[in-house]
């Protein structure tokens, strides 16, 4: 079978298990939602000084709450020891990663899409005209942050205090790609809005580096 | 034993002959006067630990490669070395950006990687003492010390491209261009002396590694040996 | 000849487990110790030992969960068949049948249920069905619902079932495709007597169609009668066998009145 059906069947069972209870996807999405809220109460923005932060603001928030959501994604596999089910069926090791990939990558985008009109409310921001051009920001940042995270949540899973390690090990890893989403999202919210193709190219040859690292070690990660 | 103390002596020596060159034989400074000696430390250091991390990085691969438990041991060691040096980094910027430029910190390309670069080696050992496993505990953080050194040119050029779309002062660039040749062979005899340093401390930490490595098999041996008396059965690490 | 790898060997080609020179170390603890088995086609092979013997990992590391430390365990296309089935270089270049390939027909059931308790039974069989690349899951599932008495929760979430029932499930998944290599740990553990008649009537069969069955137990077990081989593991090594082409059954009392005796 290959790589890419498998990673299909692997995504439609996450898929299927997450509506089926909501609690990563709730949880995730208000978390985001108070640290938008929250940022919003601690400085009233003003309309200038809003492109400046905003940008910002609505990475960090993305970065904390992906980087909660995502922790669960391979320790769920452990009640039961269904990754071993998996690890017995006839898939690739990276087959297993890219199905968690690609449903992690569902989930955050699913928040994205409740935050970005919140933040464009709180902060008076407007997404008019420029929505294709940030949806391409948001995609490139979100495959980045959700490729590095679903392998160091396949790494934290079998250690202890998980929940804490995943965001220590993921947060200092992510700074280019903040700093490259950040920028990307500043320009487009200028007085006269342009997608900058230098951070665009580097957050694609962020994901292009990890996703290639991933695939390389992708046995080593889901063995034994 | 005279070895150990032959090699501190002359580490000893190294160090104090760098100090001496950066604090004498160096010709003064034009802006900056005393305060810029620091620098032969400060480059010098994040070279030392730039080095080690790459160590890191080989040490991490050569491990998934050949499965030899000795290249775990030597990536723990390198990175803790290179944590030392990088710490040295991180504590000599700012006492050299303070006299100088007013400020404590700056967001240059140079300190911005030596910042996160210490963050991520610090999380890969404390994931190490998160995991207990050995094998897992080795090939699991190889994974981590792989992915957290391909970010390494990431951030620095991240940086440096968000540095030239907004400005700002440069204050540690530029002495790589239009060295004077007194500071270049100072430089050159500070870098020396520290890897002459690091690389003595690099082996004995990689020897205490490994030590450490055979005591906890031993303990774990003895522990399987002492409930397998106990209970007439070895209870099999399935 | 082509080269393996690249031979795609009928699914239906029965084969053989070989063991070479096994070791398997965890630490400093050693699991197995230069561990030489051949196991043939269609055998039932009952494998014995105390806690901590070996079983378990031996069954791992057949059903490519782990590779060993050093030696190898390979999957070699039955001697009898390279001429039937036609498939070239199968057999007779010696390198096994790739793993990949070899999942397809290897099932296993072992200490966890390996199930997801958030989806429903059907859910779980389907998912597992596609995964394994069953083409006719319509049928196949609420035909191993049927068998294993479950048709009737097939629409209930595993976590609402009992011990009993998700051992039974457990089963159900681990021969939804058809294997040719049964690996079993335990299965017994949690069955009720319906469970258990049911598991037994199942491994007749199986063995009277040719699948090889590899069972971990150490209690009492009617299905040990089924066995055709006996082995026992003692501290990682074989103890005793009572090889292809012997009888179990001298094993087997022994062992039993080993047993009764320590109990």
């Amino acid at each position: 079978m290959s790589t890419a059906r498998a990673a299909a069947i692997l995504l439609a069972k996450e898929l299927r298990l997450e509506f089926r209870t909501r609690e990563l996807l709730s949880a995730t999405v208000i978390f985001a939602l108070i640290i938008v809220v929250l940022f919003s109460f601690a400085f009233d923005p003003t309309a200038t000084e809003s492109r400046r932060y905003g940008p910002g603001l609505l990475w960090i928030a993305f970065l904390f709450a992906g980087s909660l959501m995502l922790q669960p994604s391979f320790a769920r596999e452990q009640s039961n020891d269904t990754l071993d089910a998996l690890r017995m069926a006839p898939v690739s090791s990276f087959a297993i990663l890219l199905g968690k990939m690609l449903a992690n990558f569902v989930f955050l985008s699913f928040a994205e899409v409740i935050l970005v009109p919140v933040f464009a409310v709180l902060y008076n921001v407007s997404l008019a005209g420029i929505m294709g051009r940030l949806v391409i920001v948001l995609v490139l940042g979100t495959t980045g942050l959700v490729v590095t995270g679903t392998v160091f949540s396949a790494i934290s899973a079998h250690a202890r205090m998980r929940e804490l390690l995943l965001p220590l090990l993921l947060l200092p890893v992510l700074a280019p790609l903040l700093i490259a989403a950040v920028e990307a999202t500043a320009s487009l919210l200028m007085e006269q809005p342009e997608l900058d193709r230098t951070w665009v190219a580097f957050l694609a040859g962020f994901d292009i580096v990890f996703l290639t690292a991933s695939w390389l070690l992708c046995d080593f990660l889901v063995e034994e | 034993m005279k070895s150990r103390i032959a090699i501190t002596a002359l580490m000893a020596a190294l160090i104090f002959f760098a100090g001496y060159a950066a604090l004498f034989i160096a010709p003064d400074e034009r802006t900056m006067h005393e305060v810029q000696r620091i620098f032969y430390f400060h480059l010098s250091a994040w070279m030392t630990s730039f080095a080690a991390f790459l160590l890191v990085f080989i040490s991490n691969i050569a491990y998934l490669v050949t499965r030899r438990i000795k290249w775990d041991c030597l990536g723990v060691a390198a990175a803790e070395v290179g944590i030392a040096c990088c710490s040295i980094g991180l504590i000599t910027g700012p006492l050299w950006a303070r006299p100088v430029w007013g400020i404590w910190w700056t967001w240059d390309a140079r300190l911005t990687t030596t910042f996160i670069m210490w963050l991520m080696y610090i999380s890969y050992l404390l994931l190490r003492g998160l995991l207990e496993d050995t094998q897992r505990r080795a090939s699991l953080s190889a994974i981590f010390g792989i992915f957290a050194f391909l970010d390494v040119p990431l951030v620095y050029m991240s940086n440096r491209l968000w540095r030239t779309q907004h400005p700002q002062p440069v204050i540690f660039g530029g002495e790589g261009s239009g060295l004077d040749p007194t500071m270049a062979k100072v430089l050159l005899i500070c870098v020396i002396s520290l890897f002459g340093v690091m690389i003595p401390v690099l082996i004995d930490r990689y020897r205490l590694q490994v030590l450490r490595h055979e005591v906890e098999e031993l303990r774990f041996g003895l522990e399987m040996r002492r409930s397998d008396s106990r209970r007439g059965t070895i209870k099999a690490a399935l | 000849m082509s080269a393996a790898g690249t031979t795609v060997v009928p699914l239906t080609c029965p084969f053989d487990i070989r063991f070479e020179h096994v070791e398997k170390r965890f630490g400093p603890l050693t699991a197995l110790r230069n561990l030489s088995l051949d196991i043939r086609e269609g055998e039932f092979v009952a494998l014995l030992g105390a806690n901590g013997a070996g079983k378990t990992t031996l069954l791992r590391i057949a059903a490519l969960l782990m590779t060993p430390s050093s030696g190898r365990m390979r999957f070699m296309a039955s001697a009898t068949d390279i001429n039937d089935a036609g498939a070239p270089g199968a057999g007779a270049d010696n390198a096994g049948i790739p793993p990949l390939e070899a999942k397809r027909r290897i099932g296993m059931v072992g200490h966890s249920t390996l199930l997801y308790d958030e989806l429903t039974a059907a859910e779980n069989l389907t998912f597992f069905g596609k995964l394994y690349g069953l083409e006719d899951i319509g049928t196949r599932v609420p035909a191993g619902l049927e068998s294993c008495g479950l048709a009737s929760r097939a629409k209930s979430l595993v976590r609402t079932f009992s011990r009993g029932m998700r051992q039974r499930l457990a089963i159900a998944r681990a021969l939804l495709h058809g294997p040719r290599l049964l690996l079993l740990d335990e299965p017994a553990a949690g069955l009720d007597r319906q469970g258990l008649a049911w598991f037994g009537t199942t491994l007749a069969r199986l063995r009277d169609d040719g699948c090889t069955v590899i069972m971990s137990t150490h209690a009492r077990n009617e299905s040990l009668d089924l066995a055709t081989r006996a082995i026992s593991l003692a501290g990682g090594r074989v103890e005793h066998d009572s090889g292809s082409n012997g009888d179990p059954r001298a094993l087997l009392s022994q062992l039993r009145a080993e047993a009764r005796v320590e109990n």
